[in-house]
């Protein structure tokens, strides 16, 4: 295996675009991401797309069919929340593999204002529809049920949950490719409308488009086109399904299958969750940020509602520590599904190089940095970037 | 599906196919002849625990369990009623049902969460729906156990 570097990067702002298509909002980041890395698409010699809900359509031919259509082998992939980031793996493996030197990883979505209500089952006779009759298959309550195991566990509160989003939502207020920048206070989320127990409603992410990318390259691309730029190495990509657990049919565990990747991403790398300076994880709901906390080993297990208490989580620039979505997380920045796993990376990498587009909200002396994502259903990925 | 429904008998329908109406309402799952793993489906190719293809046979399962978790749905379909209890199941044969829970009190429940830990349940079984035919489509739920 070769070492990979993060040559380029893009993002648009997280938002609604309901005038453009999917292929043009992942045309822009692709664009920005060459444009970033001083190369064209000419220099491309593998591309990997990833977009969830048109997976049929070809997503990753269209953006070429925008900015170059140059003949290279293209990959469409399709994986729940951890769509971007399997695409980025996968560009990642061209570059690792020896095969490529250079290749691009986008990820697209375009939702609209349909919510997360994924899941509902039944057949084409809506009388067989079991959401509401055989509990919840939503994705609100099924991260509920996560966070009140951990109440079970634990005995963590609703306010442990709701400080995440407050954290969240203030670290957003200094993200311009963020969705929602609004502060929100401790009242305000605890009081909201309740989602589904414990989630309230500013600890649901929102939905909406987005599109992000990233050129790798391998080492000796890096010393012929960095140009004496700092750029970082992916030290681990690692990618996990969900093992057999006793209740996993029928309550999703999001954390077995994270532990793992964990694992074998520190592994990998050679670190280990004490060198990881920011860390931006799968927040799709507030109770799931709380579980990966421990999942990912930032604090111990049952450690949690301290961590949290303790500043935990908070951008050392307001005092806190083990600084975790700075950017805003998914609960502000948003989550347009295919999206999300390359603009995590990009934020990392932005941290890293000390990017002008993270000016605002720098984690000093950044060394290292972990992106987490989780589909369910599941699929789980773990990138660590050092410089 | 639809055709099978279309030529049986008009009654009563099973909402899914581990859903047993006779002779008394129960859930029906299989289990793995080489690990013992359960599942809660009439038919399955391999068991994903073990790997072992081929060895599932029916088991009925007790309608008798224990809460192990749950979250209260405020946000649902269009024609769901809301806010209604969602629960994961531990029955004793170490396999887990969702549905959900009722006769219970959803506001407490998200008041007071340890009330529901543990909770014993029992299944119940009631229409929700009728299908294209006419048919009745029975649904289980979990209430807390009577005795
Ligand atoms: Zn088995």
């Amino acid at each position: 295996m070769r070492n990979v570097y993060v040559l380029g990067t893009g993002m648009i702002k997280f938002g609604r675009y309901p005038e453009k298509t999917v292929p043009e909002l992942g045309a822009e980041a692709a664009l920005i991401a060459l444009n970033d890395a001083g190369i064209t698409i000419k220099d491309v010699e593998m591309f990997a797309s990833g977009n969830l809900y048109q997976a049929n359509a070809m997503v990753g031919q269209r953006i070429l069919q925008q900015i170059g259509q140059t003949g290279i082998p293209v990959v469409n992939v399709a994986n729940a929340c951890a769509t971007g980031s399997t695409a980025l793996r996968e560009a990642y493996m061209g570059v690792a593999s020896g095969m490529y030197d250079v290749t691009m990883a986008v990820g697209v979505e375009q939702m609209g204002k349909q919510g997360l209500l994924g899941g509902g089952g039944g057949g084409t006779d809506p009388a067989y529809s079991t959401e509401g009759r055989l509990g919840s298959g939503l994705m609100p309550a099924v991260f509920g049920q996560a966070g009140v195991e951990h109440m079970r566990k634990y005995g963590t509160k609703l306010e442990h949950f709701a400080r995440i989003s407050v954290k969240s939502h203030k670290h957003a207020t200094k993200n311009p490719f963020s969705q929602y920048r609004n502060e929100v206070s401790l009242e305000d989320v605890m009081n909201a409308r309740m989602v589904a127990f414990p989630n309230t409603l500013y600890m649901c992410c929102p939905t909406g488009d987005g599109a992000a990318a990233a050129i790798l390259v391998s080492e000796d691309k890096l010393r012929q086109l960095a140009g004496g730029r700092k750029r970082p190495k992916i030290a681990a990509s690692v990618l996990t399904s969900d093992p057999y657990t006793d209740r996993d049919l029928t309550l999703p565990d999001v954390s077995t299958l994270t532990r793992r990747a964990a694992q074998k991403a520190y592994e990998m790398a050679g670190l280990g969750p004490k060198d990881v300076s920011l860390t931006e994880l799968h927040d799709c709901f507030a109770t799931a940020e709380l579980v990966h906390y421990e999942n990912l080993g930032l604090c111990g297990d049952g450690e949690a509602a301290k961590f949290i208490e303790e500043g935990g989580g908070q951008h050392p620039g307001l005092g806190g520590k083990s600084p975790v979505n700075v950017s805003g997380g998914l609960l502000s920045k948003g989550h347009p599904l295919g999206a999300t796993g390359v603009a995590n990376v990009c934020e990392v990498v932005w941290h890293l190089t000390e990017d002008e587009r993270a000016k605002d909200r720098l984690v000093p002396n950044a060394k290292v940095g972990l992106a987490h994502v989780i589909g369910l259903g599941s699929a789980c990925t773990i990138n660590i970037l050092t410089i | 599906m639809a055709d099978e429904q279309a030529q049986a008998e008009p009654g009563p329908r099973p909402i899914l196919p581990i859903l047993k109406l006779q002779p008394k309402p129960h859930l029906e799952g299989v289990k793995c002849g080489s690990c013992g793993a359960l599942f809660l489906d009439v038919k399955r190719v391999a068991c994903s625990k073990c790997g072992t293809p081929g060895k599932l046979t029916p088991v009925p399962l007790s309608d008798k369990g224990k809460v192990w978790v749950f979250s209260v749905v405020h946000q649902s379909f269009p024609g769901i009623k809301t806010p209604y209890v969602t629960a994961i199941v531990d029955l004793p044969e170490g396999i887990s049902v969702k549905s959900n829970l009722v006769d219970v009190d959803p506001e407490e429940l998200q008041k007071n969460p340890q009330k529901a830990f543990g909770m014993p349940v029992e299944l119940v079984v009631n229409p929700v729906a009728k299908d294209r035919q006419g048919n009745e489509v029975m649904a289980f739920q979990f209430r807390p156990s009577k005795n």
